[in-house]
């Protein structure tokens, strides 16, 4: 039971896992970016998870509360998810010019025409 | 220097010029001037780089708190002479490899895109400075980041289609070592509440059987050991490296994988503790077979290339193995002889890429097949080529047989015998593989109707040749290396520099 009292990194142990396998096993380059993107997301959820304490609130100073939680994990998450941003931006991009290159997507596909070059 | 009192700021100056520079050098819009502004922006954190070690060497390490907040709240810049030491070899490299890129770029890109990849570059080098520089666990993520996003940029904006592909792959690994880093932070922080990375070592040292403290350093070893390429996590590397423009090669390859290396460094020896790293967890005795393995197989596999960069690239992962080994030493000469190679495999690589960069600018081809006769028609290139390669392999009176013996020495002191065996090995691979090209190059006639080819302009030549210049002027006085690289290894090992 106590296990489960912390569901939130089972949740994110499972999309960490998803993600990965994803990205290892997908053929299809697009396929292989949202793998990479679930697996982020998990670790953000993994800091979000840290600054979060049963029943504190927000740091502000009020008489009606002892409990503060710690904001600093969120904040830096959220550098964490424009990093992500930019690099599923730049991931994409990149995919573009590869379907103008070899005119595929597909791993597989792409593999066969470099050794074609060899 | 006391204008405005700016030299107290010099370790925020290091970062921001770069950083401010690299939108400018976009709005430059004209290459040439994109050209030149980089190489001022270049030069101008080399003169800081410069120094900055000089006054951590006369007073000891510099503290800067960014924004006037105190560590540990707010983010410090703590230059050491370790770091000080890879500024100057990251700043120095930088600035060479841009004098160089002028030619090159515009021979193999674009000159539409040249502004972009100037900014690019300056970014990358700013991610890279900023890694080093830094004090705070979560900045080193951010530039980590800085750097990776701007030279897959820089790698997919290739001469060849296979750069495209090349960049994909190496954004995919790269984003799960940064992201596989950036776990290992949180844990550090979710155990600690801080991310100064004095105050987590203090911090750390209280909690060593904590299982968050060991699945944290898991995660952040495999994400170093991806960053850094070291074998078998090395995949990426090759293909990054051969089908990058030129000149980002030469980057690249003389600074990427050591500024990974010096964050293994960091995090292993300052923020965990050698203590703990070592004796406690015994991370040694993981690195140690991926050393050896790197060496050799690195080595074994340069030897079947029929790419002259690809050759290199896998040479360099084999040089990575040698880093490992001085690191797993855990004693003086071995961490200098790390810190040695670190420089000098930057000054060699450097070297031996610049070169095949001049080959391609003239010849247009890849291949070691279509090397023949070059060291008649290409006399100073080759030479370059030869002499730097003569340095890898470690022969005496270049950089590469200071930094070897370095490592001979440690693992004899070690009583590791089959240790100083496998280094002495890795020589001799070395020697088949380079002997491969200088074969071609110099003993094989060319066929009559195969095009004439000119020796290199002027303008990739004399920067090939400060780095082939610097190759011998480091291997016969070893006092600035050996001696920085000493007292850096020191101050590792907790000892008073």
């Amino acid at each position: 039971m106590s296990n489960l009292g912390l569901y939130n990194y089972w949740i994110v142990i499972t999309l960490m896992m998803i993600g990965f396998y994803t990205v290892m096993a997908s053929h299809n380059l697009v396929k292989t970016l949202i793998g990479l993107n679930i697996f982020q997301t998990s670790v953000f959820m993994l800091y979000i998870s840290f600054g979060k304490i049963a029943n504190g609130t927000a740091p502000i100073l009020s008489e009606s509360h002892t409990l503060y939680a710690n904001p600093l994990p969120h904040v830096l998450i959220l550098t964490a998810i424009v990093v992500g941003v930019a690099t599923t931006a730049l991931g994409l991009a990149l995919v573009v010019r590869i379907k103008d290159a070899f005119g595929a997507v597909d791993e597989e596909t792409i593999t066969l025409e470099e050794e074609k070059e060899e | 220097m006391t204008l405005l009192g700016i030299d107290n700021h010099l370790p925020a100056l290091q970062v921001v010029i770069p950083l401010m520079g690299a939108p400018l050098c976009f709005l430059l819009r004209r290459p040439v001037l994109a050209w030149g502004f980089s190489v001022a922006i270049s030069s101008a954190t080399l003169i800081i780089a410069f120094l900055l070690l000089q006054t951590t060497l006369q007073t000891g390490p510099l503290s800067y708190a960014l924004g006037g907040w105190a560590a540990p709240w707010g983010i410090e810049y703590r230059v050491d002479t370790l770091n000080g030491y890879i500024l100057l070899l990251v700043t120095a490299i930088s600035t060479l490899s841009l004098l160089y890129a002028r030619t090159s770029f515009e021979h193999e890109i674009n000159s539409a895109q040249l502004p972009l990849l100037y900014a690019g570059w300056l970014l990358c080098l700013t991610g890279f400075l900023g890694m080093t520089i830094t004090g705070d666990a979560f900045n080193v993520f951010v530039f980590l980041e800085i750097s990776s996003l701007s030279s897959y940029l820089l790698i997919s904006l290739g001469p060849d289609r296979r750069s495209l592909t090349a960049a994909f792959r190496y954004l995919v690994i790269g984003t799960i070592g940064a992201t596989f880093i950036l776990i290992a932070i949180g844990l550090f922080y979710s155990m600690t509440g801080t991310l100064n990375m004095a105050d987590l070592a203090i911090l750390l040292s209280k909690n060593t059987e904590s299982r968050t403290f060991h699945a944290a350093i898991g995660f952040l070893l495999i994400g170093l050991a991806i960053k850094a390429a070291i074998f078998p996590l090395h995949l990426w590397l090759p293909n990054a490296y051969t089908w990058a423009p030129s000149a980002v090669s030469v980057f690249l390859a003389a600074t990427a994988t050591k500024v990974a290396i010096y964050l293994l460094l960091r995090f292993l020896f300052t923020v965990i503790g050698a203590e703990h790293s070592f004796n406690l967890f015994t991370l040694n005795q993981a690195l140690l077979p991926l050393g050896v393995l790197a060496v050799l197989i690195g080595s074994v596999v340069a030897i079947y290339q029929d790419n002259i960069k690809k050759l290199l690239a896998y040479s360099s992962v084999a040089q990575i193995g040698y880093m490992v080994l001085g690191i797993t030493l855990v004693s003086l000469s071995g961490l200098t002889a790390t810190l040695l190679h670190l420089f000098n495999h930057a000054l060699m690589k450097g070297a031996l890429f610049m070169a095949v960069g001049a080959i391609f600018y003239r010849t247009g081809s890849l291949r070691i097949a279509d090397l023949t006769g070059l060291g008649r028609t290409m006399p100073l290139t080759m030479a370059a080529f030869l002499i730097s390669g003569l340095s890898l392999i470690g022969l005496p009176l270049t950089v590469g047989f200071v930094s070897k013996w370095y490592l001979v020495v440690g693992a004899v002191e070690a009583n590791q015998m089959w240790l100083a065996i496998i280094i002495l090995l890795g020589s001799l691979l070395a020697i088949i593989y380079f002997w491969k090209v200088i074969e071609i190059a110099y003993f094989h006639h060319k066929s009559s109707e195969a095009p004439v080819v000119n020796e290199a302009p002027l303008s990739l030549l004399i920067p090939t040749w400060i780095l082939v210049g610097a190759n011998i002027y480091f291997g016969i006085d070893t006092r600035l290396t050996a001696g920085v690289a000493e007292k850096a290894a020191l101050l590792l090992l907790g000892g008073t520099p």
